[in-house]
């Protein structure tokens, strides 16, 4: 009981110490608060970012992979790879024919034009010429799908996403209309469900026709991307190496030599994306770290000085009956409190910096438990560390001396 | 008897040279004295009063308080026996300068333990006692001096000490608030309580019932007032 009483009575003269001279208070607490901030900041971006992208790479699915000419995150000489010959239908038609494993395959090809009906228009949408084979779980929110029969028989028309409907039809049914995508008319069937943006880039403003119809109106000197959906997740290292077998017979590629073409799966980008938040992790903690080791220097010179200038009052606690621990404690809590202070201060800049990101760029914030914690514990444990020093300094003190100081 | 003390003898070290402050006192007081110290500077009477209040420790020799050996203790001993037995009067009253009347006055007991409500009431009355019911939430800068050394006087009472150690309690106040202050020391003396005080001043020397005059760290004289 005494030592609560003790501790409270502690932090009371503590607080009324610190709003004495508010400035340098301040001042004091400024290295604190820029190395908490710091952390709590990039924590939150990056905790924001985990979440987002957890979200973003569950829903397209980890079962799936794309066949393609240039790996997506790697170390890579790009004279080396420059001059891959492109993916084609004949790497389609024999990875149909040959793949054993049960997997849904289909090719896509992608351009950007114009689209419009009647008066309004909608400039740079993304056109994207595929089959009818499903690889996503993208459903239409209107009509259907494009069906073995478009694609066969080559019939312009066309799946359009939502941002396209909302802007070119504001109170129509689009399904049946004729829209001009690239200056060529196609007849809507379908219009898919909204997606929803991934790092600020729209999902929506996409349209798509049937393969042979974009490779005639479009051109075919694209490479192709090569989506193959797993039906057995497990089955998907199989799939891989079966993938780049056919792949290289049928691109000739040399016995011992490297493939000339990758096969990417959104475990990569998981990686990459990994690696990169492991180094923002540690530059945080690097940075905060060291503006805690300043904020700490700045405590402890600060609770030196303290200690020197109530050399007289400490004088008197003593003769009074203050014993060392009650005046290290009385400094000792005054120190953890100051640093407590600018803790708390630098998880509420830190939070409100994360929530202004949030707001301005595509980056989403959260916040999280733990890293308030992260926060509270390293300040106070600067204080405690580096208030340490003075305190002692002021425990030891010699009454007679200290009520003669001046 | 209250306090016994034995061929006390303290040096300083200042440098090569040793100072003898005091050289062998030989003293006792019974409870309930009003006691004067006396002596130029340099006479050790700084030296005496400080050991007389557990501020600091013989080099040699005894000293009971209360029938116990205080000689010998080490600091935190040494402070709960200020907390307890030692209540100080300086010349320089001492307060804390950023804290209430009240506050000041509290403060050995906060050091003793005592629960907040117990410390404000006990801390209250000792200070109706010395006259200041009606300037308890005032902080020193507010109070005059005479006022303040009340304040250091209900502080040094607040906790029942066995021993009031006055050093020179008139040297910051003029005449007339001084007198003042000695009045309410004759009070507290009436009341039972044992008063210790060191003073150059001879006036202020004869309040008290006895006068010890030290010279050269020795009691050269110590005769009944």
């Amino acid at each position: 009981m005494r030592t609560f009483i003790e501790l409270w009575e502690a932090i009371k003269i503590a607080w009324s110490a610190l709003s004495k001279n508010k400035l340098r208070a301040f001042l004091t607490l400024l290295g604190i608060i820029v190395g908490v901030t710091t952390v709590i900041g990039i924590v939150s971006i990056t905790e924001g970012l985990d979440k987002a992208f957890g979200e973003e790479i569950s829903s397209l699915g980890s079962n799936v992979l794309y066949v393609q000419k240039f790996p997506w995150a790697q170390q890579i000489d790009w004279d080396q790879i420059r001059n891959r010959e492109d993916i084609t239908m004949e790497e389609v038609k024999a990875l149909e024919e040959y793949l054993t494993i049960p997997a849904a395959i289909s090719p896509s090809t992608q351009t950007r034009r114009t689209v419009k009906y009647k008066s309004e228009f909608l400039e740079d949408v993304s056109i994207t010429g595929t089959n009818e084979v499903k690889t996503s779980d993208v459903f239409p929110e209107y009509g259907r799908d494009l069906t073995a029969m478009d694609v066969h028989h080559r019939r312009l028309v066309c799946v359009i996403g939502w941002d396209v409907a909302e802007t070119l039809f504001k109170n129509e049914n689009p399904i049946g209309k004729r829209i001009k995508v690239g200056g060529y008319k196609f007849r809507i069937v379908g219009v898919l469900e909204k997606q929803g943006d991934v790092f600020g880039q729209s999902l929506d403003q996409e349209v798509r026709i049937p393969i042979g119809v974009f490779f005639k109106l479009f051109g075919s000197n694209r490479s192709l991307t090569i989506t193959v959906k797993v039906e057995n997740p497990e089955m998907i290292d199989q799939t891989r190496d079966q993938i780049r077998g056919i792949l290289r017979r049928v691109r000739k590629v040399a016995p011992g030599a490297e493939d000339d073409f990758s096969v990417n799966q959104m475990d990569m980008i998981m990686d990459l994306y990994n690696s990169l938040t492991s180094t923002l992790y540690a530059a945080a903690i690097g940075v905060g770290a060291i503006s805690l080791l300043v904020g700490g220097i700045g405590i402890m010179n600060i609770m030196l000085v303290s200690v020197t200038e109530r050399t007289r009052e400490i004088g008197i606690r003593k003769a009074i009956g203050a014993k060392r621990r009650n005046i290290l404690w009385q400094f000792l809590v005054e120190s953890i409190v100051i640093s407590a202070i600018g803790g708390l201060i630098g998880i509420g800049l830190g939070f409100g910096i994360g929530k202004i990101i949030a707001s301005i760029s595509p980056l989403p914030t959260t916040i999280t438990g733990w890293s308030i914690f992260l926060g509270i514990g390293f300040s106070s444990g600067v204080g405690i560390f580096f208030g340490l020093y003075p305190a002692s300094k002021a425990a030891k003190l010699n009454p007679i001396e200290s009520l003669r100081y001046e | 008897m209250l306090i016994d003390i034995n061929n006390l003898i303290k040096e300083y070290h200042m440098g090569l040279e040793v100072v003898h402050a005091l050289n062998g006192i030989d003293l006792e007081i019974n409870k309930g004295e009003y006691v004067a110290i006396m002596g130029p500077s340099g006479s050790g009477k700084s030296t005496l009063m400080n050991i007389l209040g557990c501020l600091d420790t013989p080099t040699a020799g005894d000293y009971s308080l209360n029938d116990t050996n205080v000689s010998t203790m080490d600091d935190n001993e040494m402070a709960e026996i200020r907390n307890r037995e030692i209540g100080f009067v300086f010349q320089t009253f001492n307060l804390l300068p950023r804290a209430t009347a009240l506050h000041n006055v509290e403060l050995p007991l906060i050091y003793s333990g005592k629960s907040a409500s117990e410390r404000k009431e006990q801390a209250a009355n000792t200070l109706k006692d010395v006259g200041l019911g009606d300037r308890m939430n005032h902080q020193p800068n507010e109070l005059s001096g005479g006022q303040r050394q009340r304040v250091a006087i209900a502080r040094a009472l607040v906790n029942r000490p066995s021993i009031i150690l006055a050093d020179e309690p008139t040297g910051n106040l003029d005449t007339r608030t001084g007198d003042e202050i000695m009045e309410i020391l004759e009070k507290l003396h009436e009341e039972g309580n044992t008063i210790i005080l060191v003073t150059h001043e001879e006036y202020i020397a004869e309040h008290s019932d006895r006068i010890i005059r030290l010279r050269d760290g020795r009691i050269e004289r110590d005769e009944a007032d």
